[in-house]
């Protein structure tokens, strides 16, 4: 909401400085966004006599004039504008100036070998107007030497932010009345104008809904001349962000900028029959004075006549009945609309308007009568005209909310001391009646009051909310507790794990493209696709992290970066129970590029493979408290992987807690990135949580005798898994072989066709006694024979 | 007896000159070996009378003790002198690269989740969640904006086309606020909680994202007020950005789910292009910078949330933390937050180690 100073202080009796004004505006919650003042601008523009004009000796269309700009010393300009001419009154930039249209600095020079001490300037330089065929031409009484900014009245323009609950506050004099409670002045009564009414109106006037609209009110105004306003008119207008259209259009937007109520003015003539408010019909249609057509139902208000709709209640008027230069009768309407059904109209309909604005947070239900006169007194001022008596349909909302109020809450609630009789003056000067036992009634224009608090919050933001002190919260005793959720200490670890082993922490959006969503997609999962998205590349809920970190992956090497490792600790969206969400905690990871680049030791660039996800896999399900070592690793990592070069990390068959590999190639082309790429995903809700662990470890107890080691070769099927043969041998006997460790495969040359050689480094560990060759034999024997059953035979 | 003597000192010459372990080794057989003279002259004193053993005996074991000393001391330096050698040619160029460990970090918006849980811990808040995915009656209604309140346009709420099984909507959250709602349903009162997460607005620009990170703030308790409001934040930003000239002003503001509502400002001044917190926002060279919403919770909030607002009152507060983070760390692109550049991750990132911690301070210094 823009206003002019002046224009505040039409209603505002007050000495305080713009500056002071603005300080108060904050304090009392209306935020100043900007203070735009156009003296600035015009600063070193003065009102200036031109004494004498000659031609220029070297120019034909240059004039060198004498011009008094109130030094006494007159001074010389050279000047091109046509009607230039000695006896005339004008505007002087003097050297120093800007001009507010070019940001030139004017300075003393020379035009074609004559001095010039400045310019007169046109209204388009000086961004008044658009005229540019001459210099401004002020009347003979314009005080010479004056500055042009105080002659011309150009004032601040004070632009507020009007929080949504403060319709009251989106007029000007609701902006005064704050203002004066805060201390900043004397509210002045509104003037209202004489004039008389002749005969009844003539338009019958009906509403057909008085839940929607309650109240519908008018007044014929005959013999009116339309056409432009006046300038004074123009520059409050102009002043508030408002383009003037034409003096009957102007005089409505005056009115509900001034007092935040919203007014129509139909042509009379194209009106035929009752004019009534009531529910449109479903597929009705309207031209709106925005030139757009709309389709309206049943659920939105519109004034119609006979012939049809003229007007969406409380949102736009029609086309079709607006106002035009020619117009000499109108009707004028103020109405009252149920500000639920205004604000679900607009939305409905994707249409905003000033009167909606207002409309929908709610407008003063006892200022009909009053801004219906307001109104036409001015038309009858500026217009002319014959104004009709007001008639009226159905009334405004009228009874008023009483609160019980203990003036004690205010301490309580806003933690600040305001002696009651404080209280009771900002209350009533804010327009509320506090009773003796603190009854107070609310004006009807404070929708927003609702209960105490709210009485609380007036009374604390014109005492000043500067003047509540701090308090520090009451704590425990002693150190702080510890409040952090076994989740969220996870998460913390995993963090820091993750990104101790080289890896770099990403933040990506939540939603992907909807291709991206669907290819990580599981079977016969319903993704969460947005209905309005912001674009189509963030349109679906990720199913999984791996997509939008491929995607940053694909970036970075876009961009010439050797290499990407980056996880992300993040939710995937499922489908939960009574269509809400499930939010799965989840850990991801993608590994692409260089894994090493080349190097003198270690040859060749080596990218990343299945085996650095495993190993990352199984590092951070460690550094979770994960049973590690009890992990079986199976497949099915999903089709975005590698078939063969990708797994599941399970805790028994069916809880996975981990997939992880190398990314197959068609998901690659999918995301148009280069491989190879490795990949994994840790499911954080599905590591077991530890169970009730107390901070001391059992005791350590190292086994007295030392552990022997005997290495085993077998040569086994090609599809044998090293992970079952080692699974094989660690059970071949339970009670000394505590360590197995492949440390060779091999294939090739010495192995037959279809088989491989598995190398095992067994660990044994004595118990009592140090083995004796017998008892080596005998396990030796068991690991074979565990072999033997895998197909495994020993080599020789 | 000249004869021991002069085979001796030709031994310790011939040792002396040895210029190989194999040389040394030759010598010692010949001296001290099997066969070597020493020794057989030491077992020639077993068939000697005593006295004519004591007679011999002196010169040949003093030999042998000369010449076993000397041949150490020879095999000392010869190995001493072949490890340099070795040492020598096992010389390599330490100029050369050692093979270099990728470095990781920790992405600032996590570091700053850390930070806010440290400090709030130590007044007693602990941190909760919700899900993203919300209905309707969580991000509005229950925040007392009900279906045709005028705030809820302001918000620029992503919607899904599904219902919940109620039939209220489904959207993304737009704020932090709805865990109010969850934890004082689940918790009931007193309760202290700050719940930092993700949320999201149909929102695209210079300074927006359509995604971006919350924290609220919740205390209700029976007495708290304005003040309690105040100087929590008061005391989260001196501790935040450690320092103990923080400033705050509060504003009247409007956010349906308090009354009173404040806007919480912070003064600071602009240094080298960038702002830095502190100081009062009159103070010359210095202005107020908004940091967030906040008020006391409204009375049909707390009714929608199960408690008795005759009982039980407090304060909500709700600050950006890509916001705060940016402040503190002088990012100044937030979109950049989400791209996963490794470059930017690098240089605004954090190292694992820099946990944050109320002993050490809870930033981390660049």
């Amino acid at each position: 909401m823009k206003f002019s100073l002046t224009w505040l202080k039409d209603y505002l009796e007050t000495t305080a400085s713009v500056a002071e004004i603005c300080d108060a505006l904050n304090a009392i919650g209306l935020e100043v966004e900007g203070v735009e003042d156009p003296a600035e601008k015009l600063a070193g523009f003065r009102i200036a006599h031109v004494l004498t004009a000659a031609r220029h000796p070297d120019a034909d269309k240059l004039q060198v004039l004498t011009v008094d700009a109130g030094d006494g010393q007159p001074l010389q300009v050279v000047c091109g504008a046509p009607n230039a001419r000695a006896g005339m009154k004008g505007v002087l930039g003097l050297p120093g100036a800007v001009v507010p249209a070019n940001g030139m600095v004017l300075r003393k020079s020379a035009i074609r070998g004559v001095e010039s001490n400045g310019m007169m300037c046109s209204t388009r330089e000086l961004e008044l107007g658009d005229h540019h065929d001459g210099i401004i031409e002020l009347p003979d009484d314009a005080p010479v030497g004056t500055s042009f900014a105080d002659y011309n009245g150009s004032n601040p323009v004070i632009e507020v932010a009007v929080t949504p609950n403060r319709p009251d506050c989106m007029g000007v004099y609701g902006i005064a009345r704050d203002l004066a409670a805060k201390g900043l002045g004397t509210l002045k009564p509104i003037a209202m104008p004489a004039f008389s009414a002749n005969g009844a109106c003539p338009v019958e006037i009906r509403t057909d809904d008085p839940e929607g609209c309650p109240a519908f009110y008018g007044r014929v105004v005959t013999g009116v001349r339309n056409g432009p306003s006046p300038d004074w008119l123009q520059a409050r207008l102009k002043s508030a962000g408002q383009r003037p259209i034409s003096l009957l259009v102007d005089l409505t937007n005056y009115l509900m900028l001034g007092f935040g109520r919203p007014a129509h003015v139909y042509d009379l003539a194209k009106l035929s029959g009752a004019v009534v408010a009531r529910r449109a019909k479903d597929g009705e249609e309207v031209l709106a004075l925005n030139e757009k057509t709309y389709t309206l139902d049943a659920e939105m208000m519109v004034i119609a006549d006979d012939h049809g709709v003229h007007d969406i209640a409380g949102i736009m008027g029609g086309e079709h009945s607006g106002v035009l230069e020619t117009t000499t009768d109108v009707l004028l309407e103020i109405a009252y609309f149920d500000p639920a059904r205004i604000g679900a109209t607009g939305r409905k309909l994707g249409l905003s308007s000033d009167a909606r604005t207002r409309f929908e947070r709610g407008v003063d239900p006892e200022f009909l009568d009053q801004g219906l006169d307001l109104l036409t007194g001015l038309i009858v001022d500026l217009a002319g005209g014959t104004p009709s008596e007001v008639v009226r349909a159905g009334s405004p909302p009228s009874a008023a909310r009483v609160i019980a109020f203990d003036p004690g809450l205010t301490t309580r609630l806003g933690g600040v001391d305001v002696p009651e009789a404080e209280q009771k003056r900002i209350l009533e000067s804010l327009g509320f009646t506090v009773g003796a036992d603190w009854q107070v009634t609310c004006p009807l224009r404070r929708h927003d009051i609702e209960g105490p608090a709210d009485l609380v919050e007036e009374v604390v933001r014109i005492h000043g909310l500067d003047k509540v002190a701090s308090v520090a919260l009451p704590r425990v005793e002693g150190v702080a507790r510890p409040t952090a959720t076994p989740q969220q200490k996870l998460e913390r670890g995993l963090r820091r794990a993750a990104a101790a082993s080289g890896l770099n922490e990403a933040v990506t959006w939540s939603f992907l493209p909807t291709w991206a969503a669907e290819h990580f997609a599981a079977e016969g999962q319903a993704l969460w696709v947005l209905a309005n998205p912001i674009s189509e590349d963030m349109k679906a809920m990720r199913p999984s992290l791996l997509p939008g970190l491929l995607m940053a992956a694909k970036r970075n090497a876009d961009r010439g970066a050797p290499a990407s490792r980056l996880f992300e600790i993040g939710r995937r969206y499922f489908r939960g129970g009574n269509g809400l969400s499930d939010e799965k905690p989840t850990l991801g990871i993608v590994l692409a590029g260089e894994k090493t680049p080349r190097g003198w030791q270690s040859g060749k660039a080596k990218p990343f493979d299945a085996y650095d996800a495993k190993a990352l896999a199984l590092l951070l399900l460690e550094a979770a408290g994960a049973p590690v070592a009890n992990l079986m690793v199976m497949g099915e990592a999903g089709s975005q992987f590698h078939p063969g070069q990708s797994a599941t990390l399970r805790l028994g068959p069916k809880v996975v807690l981990a997939r992880f590999g190398v990314v197959h190639p068609a998901t690659l082309k999918a995301f148009d990135a280069d491989g190879p790429i490795a990949a994994v995903e840790l499911f954080l809700d599905a590591i077991p949580a530890k169970k009730g662990a107390a901070f001391a470890r059992p005791g350590f107890t190292p086994p007295a005798l030392q552990a022997v080691t005997r290495d085993f070769a077998f040569l086994v099927p090609a599809t044998v898994a090293a992970g079952d043969l080692v699974r094989a041998v660690q059970g071949a006997d339970k009670a000394f072989i505590t360590g197995v460790r492949v440390f060779d495969v091999f294939a090739g040359q010495g192995v037959p066709e279809g088989h491989k050689s598995i190398a095992v480094e067994v660990t044994l560990q004595p118990g009592e006694a140090s083995f004796k060759d017998a008892e080596l034999k005998a396990i030796a024997e068991k690991v074979v024979a565990a072999a033997a059953k895998l197909g495994g035979e020993l080599r020789g | 007896m000249t004869d021991i003597t002069s085979q001796t000192e030709a031994a310790l010459a011939a040792i002396a000159a040895a210029t190989s372990l194999d040389a040394l080794e030759a010598e010692r057989l010949e001296t001290l070996g099997k066969k070597g003279w020493v020794s057989l002259a030491l077992k020639t004193l077993g068939g000697m009378s005593p006295e004519e053993r004591t007679a011999a005996a002196p010169a040949i074991q003093s030999a042998r003790a000369s010449i076993a000393e000397a041949l150490d001391a020879k095999k000392a330096a010869l190995e001493s002198a072949a490890l340099e050698e070795q040492l020598a040619r096992e010389t390599v160029d330490l100029t050369l690269p050692a093979a270099a460990a990728p470095k990781g970090s920790v992405h600032p918006v996590s570091q700053v989740m850390d930070e806010l849980a440290e400090i709030f811990a130590d007044l007693g808040f602990a941190v909760a969640t919700g899900p993203e995915i919300e209905d309707d009656w969580h991000n509005f209604t229950a925040l007392n904006m009900d279906e045709t309140h005028p705030a809820r346009a302001m918000h620029d709420t992503f919607y899904f086309p599904d219902k919940t099984g109620e039939g209220k909507d489904i959207l993304l959250r737009t704020h932090t606020s709805p865990v109010q709602i969850r934890s004082m349903l689940d918790q009931g009162a007193p309760i202290r909680i700050i719940a930092p997460g993700r949320v999201y607005r149909s929102d695209s620009d210079a300074t927006h994202t359509p995604m971006f990170h919350q924290v609220e703030g919740l205390v209700i308790d029976r007495d708290i007020h304005l003040g309690h409001l105040k100087w929590t934040l008061e005391t989260f930003f001196k501790a935040f950005f450690e320092r103990e000239d923080i400033v705050l002003r509060l504003r009247p503001s409007y956010f349906p789910f308090t009354e009173p509502s404040v806007e919480v400002d912070v003064g600071y001044s602009t240094e080298g292009g960038r702002r830095v917190v502190g100081g009062h926002g009159d103070a010359p060279g210095h202005a107020w910078m908004e940091l967030g919403g906040s008020g006391m919770v409204n009375a049909r909030v707390l009714e929608f949330a199960g408690l008795d607002p005759k009982e039980w009152q407090g304060f909500a507060f709700g600050l950006g933390i890509d916001r705060i983070a940016m402040l503190k760390y002088g990012m100044n692109d937030l979109r950049a937050f989400f791209d996963g550049d490794p470059r930017w991750l690098a240089h605004y990132g954090f190292s694992p180690f820099d946990q944050p911690t109320l002993s050490a301070g809870v930033g981390a210094r660049a």
